[in-house]
């Protein structure tokens, strides 16, 4: 055999390597998330069914019955999805406007212990969740906030404030000076210059940050957990353990639940993609 | 009479500060308090005894929380390295890729959309012994087994990990992906030509250009490391025997279960105080691997 002859081969053998690799790989990636697509569909007599049932039947029973309401064993979705929405859509909202202007802050101004700060806020975004649901619940509890959308509201954006920070601070670094004082030399004031100028340059590193902001309040447990307790506040990762009981789970209508909870979500994800990437990169890189 | 006027950086900041102030500091000075107390939700009036560092002692000389303790580090090194390799392997096969590349890359960011507490419920589901994915393929592949995953101690730990690697690996083949694509290609081809070998390349080359996007990946995850709260909780809920109990489980048991606020809290400082060297630990290698490729602005 030649040399010619044997570096194909080891080409060859290269490329089937990374193919087979990137296929289970990317298997391994997508059979968890399509199973529960797929159980969704699924009667609970066939994901009990022992030996399992391969070939899949279909029926939309799960989301009939989570559709039908709180009365037939159905778990009130609605109000649920709602809640999810509303929290998540306004914490999201606060946390960009009070988030921007910190990290306009980080990008623009010098001033004496900026880095301590700076490590300071992102401290606390490193608290973890249970610890703080514990005192918070007290607190929230003490002010009369548990088990509403405020409360929760609240928490969220404090959670969020620290990494939106992080990440418009990366983005505002990458616009030039220069430009809002070209901006302010022709007559702006600061503020029409921020607006006009230097916000519609960072909207991409703003609306990466957004998405980040709402994937988080929108899939957050261990706050929502504590800090709701009816069908007025409960959101759906919540909403989820409506389907567990003391030994048994319902699988299929848990499954739907999660298909309605992932679809906003991966929506929004690939919307947005691109940006989302250069915004964690930016932030974090060039900042 | 002038005032003096704040400076406008603080004003900027000033709305996070106090959100953050409200909604965080506050909460964390009152459990600081209450952890010298042995504060019981049930008699609220346990609040105004001051035992001192009674709590603290109590954890530290608890073998239980020893081991929760432990078996969280040890986790989370387990995970976090697997996850950064995991996360290396992946971007460096998709880059690879010529065709179809964005879909593959839209495939990689799949598990980054799932709430932390839906994945713990998936792999309660594959893994369950009776009805679950895994040891419905064994038993069809004609092993006559089923395998107790999620009841005997070593599997379900196995699990567990399984489903936190799961999850976050794809923070970092996002991040050291993009990583990849912003390598300048000179370097790379001029020590193709001085006769480096691919492996050389990219031990020398590739992998120091890398390590600031795989900071900022474990920068982000030590973050929210806290989320495997949320599928222990769900799939074993530390169980068998508390052989899979973490910090946060344990702690959330101690202040939701048993209503020992106090020694709960006591336990969550020193998470909080996990959480917080793993962060700077990180922040710091950031701002080191940054100085180290000339990006620090």
């Amino acid at each position: 055999m030649d040399r010619n002859q044997s570096y194909r081969n080891h080409k060859r053998l290269m490329k089937a390597l990374h193919f087979s690799g990137l296929f289970i790989t990317m298997a391994i990636i997508c059979i968890p998330g399509l199973w529960i697509v797929l159980n969704s569909f699924r009667p609970t007599v066939e994901i009990m069914a022992k030996p399992p049932v391969w070939i899949p039947t279909f029926t939309l029973d799960h989301y009939r019955a989570m559709f039908g309401g709180a009365g037939e064993g159905g778990v009130p979705v609605f109000s649920y999805f709602r809640n999810s929405m509303i929290v998540s859509v306004v914490s999201t909202a606060i946390a960009i406007l009070i988030g921007m202007s910190g990290g306009y802050a980080f990008a623009r101004y010098k001033f004496k212990g900026k880095n301590g700060y700076f490590v300071g806020l992102m401290l606390f975004r490193a608290v973890p969740g249970v610890a703080l649901s514990l005192p918070l619940f007290i607190v929230f509890a003490r002010v009369g906030i548990i088990d509403t959308h405020i409360g929760l509201i609240l928490a969220y954006v404090a959670m969020n404030v620290p990494f939106t920070v992080w990440l418009t601070d990366g983005f505002f670094r990458q616009i030039p000076k220069e430009l809002h004082e070209a901006a302010e030399i022709d007559g702006c004031t600061r503020w029409q210059a921020f607006w006009q100028v230097e916000f519609p340059v960072a909207k991409s590193g703003v609306a990466s940050a957004a998405i980040f902001a709402f994937l988080t309040s929108w899939n957050e447990f261990a706050l929502a957990s504590q800090l709701t307790r009816s069908v007025g506040s409960k959101t759906m990762p919540v909403g989820l353990l409506d389907f567990t009981a003391e030994f048994t789970i319902n699988w299929g209508g848990m499954c739907a639940l999660a298909v309605l909870m992932i679809v906003p979500a991966l929506i929004l994800t690939f919307l947005v993609q691109k940006h989302l990437i250069a915004g964690l990169t930016f932030g974090g890189v060039k900042g | 009479m002038t005032r003096r006027r704040l400076p406008e950086w603080f004003l900027l900041l000033l709305p996070a500060i106090i959100v953050i102030a409200a909604v965080v500091l506050i909460p964390l000075i009152f459990s600081l308090y209450s952890s010298f107390t042995p504060y019981k939700l049930t008699r609220p009036s346990t609040l105004w005894t001051w035992v001192g560092t009674y709590n603290y002692e109590k954890i530290l000389t608890d073998a239980k929380f020893w081991t929760a303790f432990g078996r969280t580090v040890l986790f989370l090194t387990i995970a976090l390295n697997l996850e950064m390799l995991l996360g290396l392997g992946i971007a460096l096969m998709v880059n690879k890729v010529t065709w179809g590349q964005r879909t593959l890359r839209t495939v990689v960011m799949f598990p980054m959309m799932f709430s932390p507490i839906l994945v713990g419920f998936q792999f309660k589901f594959i893994f369950n012994d009776n009805i679950g994915l895994v040891n419905n393929a064994l038993q069809s592949m004609g092993f006559n087994v089923a395998l107790p995953w999620l009841v005997d101690g070593k599997l379900a730990m196995f699990s567990i990990l399984f489903a936190e690697v799961w999850m976050s690996t794809s923070v970092f083949a996002i991040l050291i992906l993009a990583g990849l694509f912003a390598i300048p290609r000179d370097p790379l081809e001029a020590a193709k030509v001085d006769g480096c070998t691919p492996f050389q390349s990219f031990r020398h080359i590739t992998l120091p250009f890398l390590m600031p996007f795989i900071y900022i990946a474990m920068t982000i995850r030590s973050l929210d490391v806290a989320r495997a709260y949320d599928i222990v909780q769900i799939m074993t809920g530390g169980g068998p025997a508390r052989r899979t109990e973490l910090l946060w489980t344990l702690m959330s048991r101690t202040g939701y279960v048993d209503a020992r606020m106090g020694l709960a809290n006591a336990m969550g400082y020193v998470s909080i105080i996990l959480s917080v060297v793993f962060t700077i630990y990180f922040f710091r290698k950031l701002t080191a691997a940054r100085a180290q490729i000339g990006m620090e602005g």
